[in-house]
């Protein structure tokens, strides 16, 4: 898999230094630990992965598979821009994987992945209520709705020149 | 005590005990897949249960706990078809290539899908899966075979190192390391305990036998082999001998039969490795190096040092394994003497381990080790040799490397080498009547410790097996809470004996005897039964010093005897 540069902060690293001392010890402290860390970084980086499991003294084997287990949590940083293609019932029986593929290819990377220029990352959700409006994909709030897949990349243009 | 019935028969347990605990007792069989004992007991995979009083479902009996009055119904229609469900189910995700697995016929899913009946394509089959991982020179792992019992995770928890993990979620769940790398690139001891733990063909050795017949059948090579000390205690099981039966002389006979081959005795170069390390432990100590002194003849333990106590490594004798050992010695002094060319001596190294495959990739031990294989190898050649093992006459290794002595036999159990150690050790300060047994440090307790005056100085010494009770043991020397002048460690629970190479043994057996004890067992009795007790006093070790090395610790013998650690990266 691959994963972009790690690009953390001196203040990140301390905020997650004094994350970890507040529960090192307790039972169970790992996912408050990744919880935090996520709100710190916005993702859960191998690099911080490694510094969790070193202070909490558990395998890093075991904080992957919790990061990998929960969907809650992500490997991959988020972009400037968010996109999000529904796939719930309404959305999914209207075509949108088929919207999905055309943000991917149009952006060369994968549902859940993030551009290497940090621009843009795809994720998928499960119905956001406007079912009548099917299929449907959100860019950083913003709802585009009754889709086709040659409608993507014109929206994706106004994000890109931005 | 609580008093419960199974199936109708009365039965008492302590308070505490399991439903399972309790039908071991009552002699009632309940199969078991996720429970392994002393390795894992959480309750997944849902083959164990069974119908008790008081509970809504079914119940797990590896975890659920016994109550007074309890009856327990354990083969009910309702009870069998779950569990035949639970197998359907586990074979809907399992690549069925049964006929070619490593574990065919010794395999405990096969084994619950004949006893239930179970249709192996009730659910169908559509499951892709990672391909198969076979970087490291240890371990293999296909996942398409895993049923995701996490025994190997437990394993690998237990000894501390905790390189695999289960990871995503659902259809997509898999055992493996972060991120998906290689088991290789990681820091993996490679003791192969993940692999004695599976079930199923999802981990097995990383294969040498195609090499060794190739070598065998080649008439430039002249091949030979050395069994190290624990085979001879469990090879005589992967032909369905009692756990426990020393079958020596078999051994030798079937692979003398394999082709053109010599078969040696490593038991002399484990006494061969206690000359070296009994002296420089002694030195050591006279000359103020550094103590505790550490055992080196572990890959595994080594490996571990590398990686996770970088700063012990001065503390590890120089002293390489018996199997580097006895390879730098046919490579030198037994080619000179039979005048033949080291590169057309082929040298096979029979052993009870997955981490001696690693060992043998090492560049500072000098490649004199061809091939590496594991008692479970060497099973499989003998039986795709066609040779007929039980009723095999016993054999004689060949000559000089022959007979050695039992301190040499015990080198194959948790405590073994240090009792060699101090037996050469008290006989070079005290003399003759030097004492000869030191059960202090005998049996399979994790961690053994004692003191003995020997020659009128006290050494403190200490034994962990497993990697889990090793750790115990530095962080207490680290702390400085206990201080040791040489302490043994083997990878392994147990040690050799129970090593990851050796053959596999169903849950069933595991959980019902101590196998780590009663396969020890049979190497204290070869060692009582020997002429030679002490390491010092095998005739062809004193020829490899007369001849060839002079004396122990000579330039020679660190040339070829002794080797050197470097620190390993964590992750």
């Amino acid at each position: 898999m691959s994963e972009l540069t790690f690009e953390g902060t001196p203040e990140q690293a301390d905020a997650l230094k004094r994350c970890i001392d507040e529960h090192r010890g307790e039972a169970g402290a790992l996912m408050p630990v990744l919880h935090e860390a996520q709100n710190i970084y916005g993702y859960l980086p191998s690099e911080v992965q490694t510094v969790i499991a070193d202070e909490l003294n558990v395998p890093l084997a075991e904080v992957y598979g919790v990061a990998t287990f929960y969907s809650q949590f992500t490997l991959n940083p988020k972009g400037k821009h968010k996109i999000s293609v529904c796939l719930g019932t309404a959305c999914y029986v209207k075509g949108s994987d088929k919207i999905l593929e055309a943000v991917e290819k149009e952006l060369g990377i994968k549902c859940g992945e993030c551009t290497p220029d940090r621009k843009f990352s795809i994720d998928s959700c499960r119905c956001v209520g406007a079912c009548g409006l099917a299929p449907v994909m959100i860019v950083d709030g913003e709802v585009y709705g009754k889709l086709t897949a040659g409608d993507v990349a014109g929206i994706l243009d106004k994000y890109i020149q931005d | 005590m609580i008093n419960l019935k199974i199936n109708g028969i009365p039965v008492s347990v302590p308070e505490g005990s399991t439903i399972l605990d309790a039908a071991k007792l009552a002699n009632i069989r309940i199969p078991t897949l996720c429970y392994l004992k002393d390795v894992q007991c959480v309750g997944s995979c849902r083959m164990c249960l069974v119908e008790a009083t008081g509970a809504r479902g079914l119940v797990a009996a590896c975890v659920y706990p016994v109550s007074e009055g309890m009856e327990v119904r354990t083969n009910t229609p309702r009870v069998r078809k779950s569990r035949k469900t639970t197998v359907e189910l586990i074979l809907s995700t399992h690549k069925k290539k049964c006929l070619s697995c490593v574990r065919s016929m010794n395999c405990e899913l096969q084994k619950l899908a004949l006893e239930y009946n179970a249709e192996e394509d009730r659910f169908g089959t559509d499951h892709d899966i990672d391909p198969v991982d076979d970087l490291s020179p240890s371990v293999v792992r296909d996942n398409s075979k895993c049923v995701l019992c996490t025994r190997c995770v437990a394993a690998c928890n237990n000894q501390t190192i905790g390189v695999i993990g289960p990871q995503h979620r659902g259809y997509a769940k898999v055992i493996g390391s972060p991120y998906g790398v290689s088991l290789a690139h990681t820091s993996c001891v490679n003791c192969g305990q993940c692999v004695v733990a599976c079930p199923v063909g999802a981990l097995y050795e990383k294969s040498n036998v195609a090499d060794v017949w190739g070598a065998i059948v080649n008439p430039e090579k002249h091949v030979v082999f050395f069994t190290a000390p624990s085979i001879k205690a469990t090879l005589g099981e992967a032909f369905g001998l009692p756990v426990g039966t020393n079958v020596d002389g078999k051994m030798v006979s079937a692979i003398k039969q394999l082709g053109d081959v010599k078969c040696f005795n490593m038991d002399i170069t484990a006494d061969l490795t206690i000359m070296e390390e009994a002296n420089e432990l002694l030195q050591r100590i006279m000359q103020g190096g550094t103590t505790p002194m550490f055992t080196s003849c572990c890959p595994g333990w080594v490996k571990f040092a590398e990686h996770y106590y970088p700063e012990l490594l001065p503390n590890l004798s120089t002293c390489k394994s018996p199997q580097e050992m006895f390879s730098a010695v046919l490579k030198t002094y037994y080619c000179e003497k039979n005048n033949i060319k080291p590169e057309d001596l082929y040298v096979v190294s029979v052993i009870p381990c997955t981490a001696k495959k690693f060992e043998i990739t090492r560049d500072e031990l000098g490649h004199y080790t061809d091939a590496a294989i594991t008692t479970r190898e060497l099973a499989k050649m003998i039986k795709e040799a066609g040779i007929d093992f039980a009723n095999l006459p016993d054999g004689k290794y060949d000559t000089p490397f022959g007979d050695a002595s039992g301190a040499g036999a015990i080198f194959g159990t948790t405590g073994g080498v240090m009792e060699a150690a101090l037996r050469t050790a008290a006989y070079v300060l005290g003399g003759e009547g030097a004492p000869l047994e030191f059960k202090e440090v005998r049996g399979t307790r994790g961690i053994k410790e004692a003191e003995y005056s020997i020659g009128g100085s006290t050494v403190k010494v200490a034994v962990a097996n497993g990697l889990g009770n090793a750790r115990k043991v530095i962080e207490q020397i680290k702390s400085g809470e206990k201080q040791y002048t040489f302490v043994e460690i083997m990878a392994c629970p147990g040690g050799c004996i129970n090593g990851g190479g050796q053959p596999y043994v169903h849950d069933e057996i595991r959980n019902s005897i101590d196998l780590k004890a009663v396969r020890a067992q049979a190497l204290y009795d070869s060692d009582s039964a020997n002429k030679y007790r002490c390491s010092h006093e095998t005739p062809a070790v004193k020829a490899l010093y007369d001849e060839f090395f002079g004396k122990p610790l000579s330039h020679k013998a660190h040339e070829l005897l002794h080797t050197t650690y470097h620190q390993r990266d964590k992750y």
